[in-house]
């Protein structure tokens, strides 16, 4: 709690920050618009221009979250195609999108991190894993995801899979990455003294896994599922990019890029990140649950 | 007793069992007799004196069998890469063979008795290497046989050969995304990311204040600002390296002052005992403390930033650059150029991540991760 006031300072310090940046990032248009029109802007209108425009180069924050507020509440009640008027999610409406991205986030997320524990624990256990696979696993990150997505995608089609399978198996290949090298380095956390003295206590290697191991990973754990489901939706983003979807976080960025919808972008964008945000802070009171069980939390 | 020394015993066992079925249905005929008589022969003893530990053999023998046995198998790979897939039988035990074989030797690698100079260097290289190359080997023959169309998944090696064609173009992308784009934004994020934790470290109130917006905004969607940046900083290189370090920028932050704060309450005593300064606290306590987070932050950086730079490129480039390769050539349904890219972006990105990696053990080889596996 007492971190309260520390944090509002310094988000409003950004806040600040972003006001200040609004008014040079736009005034260039609004010199021009000026000029046109044969007029000399004062400083008061140019910082009013620069806050209003429709297509500003960096909107500021009010309009951003203007635009939240209108493609989300108030487009599902008075939409023609909102909840309100048809019973069912309007296609223009962010919730609708980001719906979409989150059914695939947490599929390939669930998939995700379970292939990355499993590959972890086989890691740790086995040698020629540990010597094989792990080279492999890094390898396996650096290829860039979005340009195998088109052909994961056509490969897909080709055996009758679509929808919802070929952008989870996305978010699936980015988010196993981070479990498995936390847990690797979780499950080998145990130092030698406390594995010796497992041996004394004549420990089989299952006991060890249950009752030493397993558990000092889970600090190690919960902190790479921090980051894979972070990475679960930035895999379903991007997985909407190249593939021409029409719903989808993904889907408002590209075609806000395309028509240079600004307020667009910012809105995506914005509803990206507080879908991340709480996907985050879920499992972080999952976590603080689990540590205060487990005799480890703060 | 021979036996439980061995591990992989039901390996060693397909495979011989495999052989013997490639040998029995048509390698029989495909194959010289004495050839096929004399490796088979040596491998079956071979993994009879493992199974059964009979008979008994110097070691030296055993290696010498295996070379044999080796020998006789890349043989029996040559036939199936070339077999008529009519014959399923025998194209599927020799594939199913050649990939245990590789299995049990990974194994026998990783068992071996762990060595500090260049062989033991050289082997340890050798296992990841072969894992690899059985699945290039797998992927070759399933695409040969299964007759995959080339708009769909190449061969390797078609790409390979793509590659030796194209050197020049993929040089010229690799240097525009990799070298301009991605290493130079790395260096840029980390270096700012370094700074910021240390200016952080010294608030209490800032720390308080940054780290839960710090974690908020690593967790964000970055790649999400490509096309802002984009549209800022125009289509060239700038662009892509500013994309690159607003990603990795957070996660070295977020670790680095996670890491500056891991020391105990007693190590932080006992420096004061000593009336160490800040620096000093900082450089022979807390800064090494904080090595292993730096480079976990690190290393995810690494991967973030190559991605980064070729995803911004979608929104956008110059016609050069490994993104918009790979984007125009999708297109243009020549899928071995693509596959050649992404080779070429795994190889650079593997190597960035292994030096960072070659690094770390230097730097924190006192860690119980880094210590006897």
């Amino acid at each position: 709690m007492r971190s309260i006031l520390p944090v509002l300072s310094v988000t409003a310090a950004l806040i600040v920050f972003w006001y200040a940046a609004v008014i040079p990032m736009n005034a260039q248009w609004a010199q021009d618009q000026a000029r046109r029109a044969g007029t000399e802007l004062s400083f008061a209108a140019l910082v009013t221009d620069t806050m209003t425009q429709a297509r500003p180069r960096l909107p500021a924050p009010h309009q951003v979250a203007q635009e939240l507020w209108n493609s989300t509440v108030v487009e599902e009640m008075t939409g023609r195609r909102g909840f309100m008027n048809t019973g069912s999610l309007s296609n223009r409406s962010l919730i609708y999108h980001g719906w979409v991205t989150l059914s695939a986030t947490l599929l390939g997320f669930a998939i995700g991190s379970a292939l990355g524990i499993a590959l972890a624990v086989g890691i740790v256990h086995n040698r020629a894993m540990d010597a094989s696979v792990m080279p492999w696993a890094i390898a396996s990150q650096t290829i860039p995801i979005l340009a195998i997505a088109p052909m994961i995608i056509v490969v897909l089609n080709a055996i009758g899979i679509t929808g919802l399978v070929p952008k989870a198996i996305i978010s699936t290949y980015l988010s196993f990455f981070p479990v498995v090298v936390g847990m690797v380095k979780g499950l080998r956390a145990p130092d030698q003294m406390q594995l010796d003295l497992m041996k004394t206590y004549s420990a089989s290697g299952g006991q060890v896994f249950a009752k030493l191991r397993w558990p000092s990973a889970m600090p190690y754990l919960f902190a790479s599922l921090k980051v894979a489901i972070a990475a679960a939706l930035v895999g379903a983003i991007v997985a909407e990019l190249p593939t021409g979807a029409s719903a989808g976080l993904g889907a408002r960025l590209l075609s806000g890029s395309y028509f240079g919808q600004t307020l667009q972008i910012w809105a995506a964008l914005f509803a990206a990140a507080i879908l991340a945000a709480s996907l985050v802070a879920l499992i972080g009171m999952i976590q603080r649950v689990t540590l205060k069980r487990m005799g480890m939390g703060a | 007793m021979i036996i439980t020394r061995h591990t992989g015993k039901w390996q060693a066992l397909g495979v011989a069992l495999a052989l013997l079925v490639t040998v029995s249905v048509g390698g029989w005929s495909a194959a010289p007799a004495p050839v096929m008589t004399a490796s088979g022969g040596a491998v079956a003893l071979f993994f009879v004196h493992h199974v059964l530990g009979w008979p008994a053999m110097q070691r030296g023998w055993e290696n010498k069998l295996l070379l044999i046995g080796i020998a006789a198998l890349i043989y029996n790979t040559g036939l199936a890469l070339l077999a008529n897939p009519a014959s399923a039988i025998w194209f599927a035990a020799a594939v199913t063979g050649v990939w245990l074989m590789a299995w049990w030797l990974v194994a026998q690698l990783a068992e071996a008795p762990k060595r500090d100079d260049v062989i033991g260097r050289f082997r340890s290289l050798l296992a990841p290497f072969l894992f690899g190359a059985t699945l290039l080997w797998l992927w070759e023959v399933a695409v040969r046989a299964l007759d995959v169309p080339r708009v769909i998944l190449p061969a390797p090696s078609a790409i390979w050969a793509r590659i030796l064609r194209s050197t020049d173009v993929l040089w010229v992308d690799f240097v525009q995304t990799f070298v301009k784009g991605a290493l130079s934004g790395y260096a840029i994020g980390v270096a700012a990311a370094l700074v910021f934790a240390l200016a952080v470290d010294r608030s209490d109130f800032l720390r308080r204040g940054l780290l839960p917006v710090g974690n908020f905004l690593a967790a964000l969607p970055i790649i999400g600002t490509a096309p802002i940046m984009v549209m800022w900083f125009g289509f060239d290189w700038p662009s892509k390296a500013a994309v690159v370090v607003a990603m990795v920028f957070f996660p070295v932050l977020v670790n680095t002052v996670q890491g500056l704060a891991a020391t105990e309450a007693m190590q932080r005593d006992l420096m004061r005992t000593y009336s160490a300064t800040w620096a000093q606290g900082l450089l022979k306590l807390r800064l090494p403390a904080a090595m292993p987070f730096i480079f976990n932050g690190l290393k995810i950086a690494s991967t973030l930033a190559l991605i980064g730079a070729i995803v911004a490129e979608f929104f956008g480039s110059p016609t050069r650059g490994m993104g918009f390769r790979i984007s125009t050539e999708v297109g243009r349904l020549q899928l071995d150029m693509v596959w050649a890219e992404i080779a070429v972006a795994a190889l650079a990105g593997s190597l960035f991540y292994g030096i960072i990696a070659l690094v770390e053990r230097w730097v924190t080889f006192w860690h119980p991760s880094q210590r006897g596996r």
